[in-house]
């Protein structure tokens, strides 16, 4: 089971109101290769793994990508938490804040719920490791994408700064955890009957 | 600690562990909308001590509850996981 603790795994204390900004980053939330996808993906994963290591690796990277998931909804609301209605309209967000207003809501940057499908459970611990590390390279290359577009606000830069460089450390466990799978995989078996 | 405890099996304390850690989980939800209830805070206060002087003491025999438990070997990944079930 979970608890929660009060606190950011990463301190974020947003001083400017950026609409335009939220509207991108929201992607990580709820988008194609956000955090929600990322931890469903890996704790619906884990049940299925063979050795020790990939069990542990899929619940406690699953777990961090809980607390970066708050990290981003914090992100989103710092964002927008002020913002005018001038500014909404101005960022392209009117459609938004009619279904939602400021609330914090999973959708892709170009507005797309989120959807089970972006994950995958395949019942094959190679073919799921393989799409985790694909995985934490695509959230890396998104987080790089929102780095230049945060190009000059320094306060939301620096979770990101964070945020992609986790990516890069889950991406290094999930290919040892494969490597472990491999090998578990070309162990000579040895088969017992009873007579 | 009570001396009941020390007889239990591991199983009948993990029991109790489920039993405080839900009674906590219940006060809070309750407490979250009743906050100025005395006699619900002295409750959370008497199971919160009792779920950690178990789990410290479970943790210390059977491994680590949580990855903030430190371990002289990384037990972690040895015990098996809630969702493989048990024959204990």
């Amino acid at each position: 089971m979970w608890t929660y603790d009060k606190k950011l795994e990463y301190p974020i204390n947003i001083k400017r109101t950026n609409p335009r900004l939220a509207k991108v980053i929201i992607s990580q939330y709820g988008g194609p290769d956000g955090e929600l996808a990322a931890s469903l993906r890996y704790l619906s994963q884990r049940f299925g793994m063979p050795d020790q290591k990939s069990k542990a690796i899929l619940n406690d990277i699953g777990t961090e990508e809980l607390a970066h998931l708050e990290m981003v909804g914090t992100i989103v609301h710092q964002l927008t938490k002020n913002a005018s209605i001038e500014e909404i309209e101005k960022a392209g967000l009117s459609p938004y804040y009619t279904d939602h207003g400021v609330d914090v809501y999973p959708v892709s940057a170009a507005g797309v719920p989120f959807t089970a499908s972006y994950i995958a459970a395949k019942g094959d611990p190679v073919a799921n490791l393989q799409e985790d590390l694909v995985a934490e390279q695509k959230a890396r290359a998104t987080y790089e994408k929102l780095i230049d577009l945060c190009r000059d606000e320094p306060d939301v830069l620096d979770p990101l700064r964070f945020l992609r460089q986790r990516e890069i450390v889950h991406f290094q466990r999930f290919g040892e955890a494969l490597n472990g799978v491999h090998e578990r995989l070309a162990q000579r078996k040895f088969y017992m009957s009873k007579k | 600690m009570h001396n009941e405890t020390l007889e239990m099996t591991k199983y009948e304390m993990m029991k109790k562990i489920q039993e405080y850690n839900f009674s906590v989980i219940e006060l809070v939800l309750y407490l979250d909308t009743h906050p100025t209830d005395l006699k619900a805070l002295n409750l959370h206060k008497e199971y919160t001590k009792s779920l950690k002087e178990l789990k410290d003491k479970y943790q210390k025999v059977y491994g680590p509850l949580t990855i903030y438990y430190p371990c002289n070997k990384w037990r972690w990944i040895e015990e098996p996981w809630p969702w493989e079930g048990s024959d204990m």
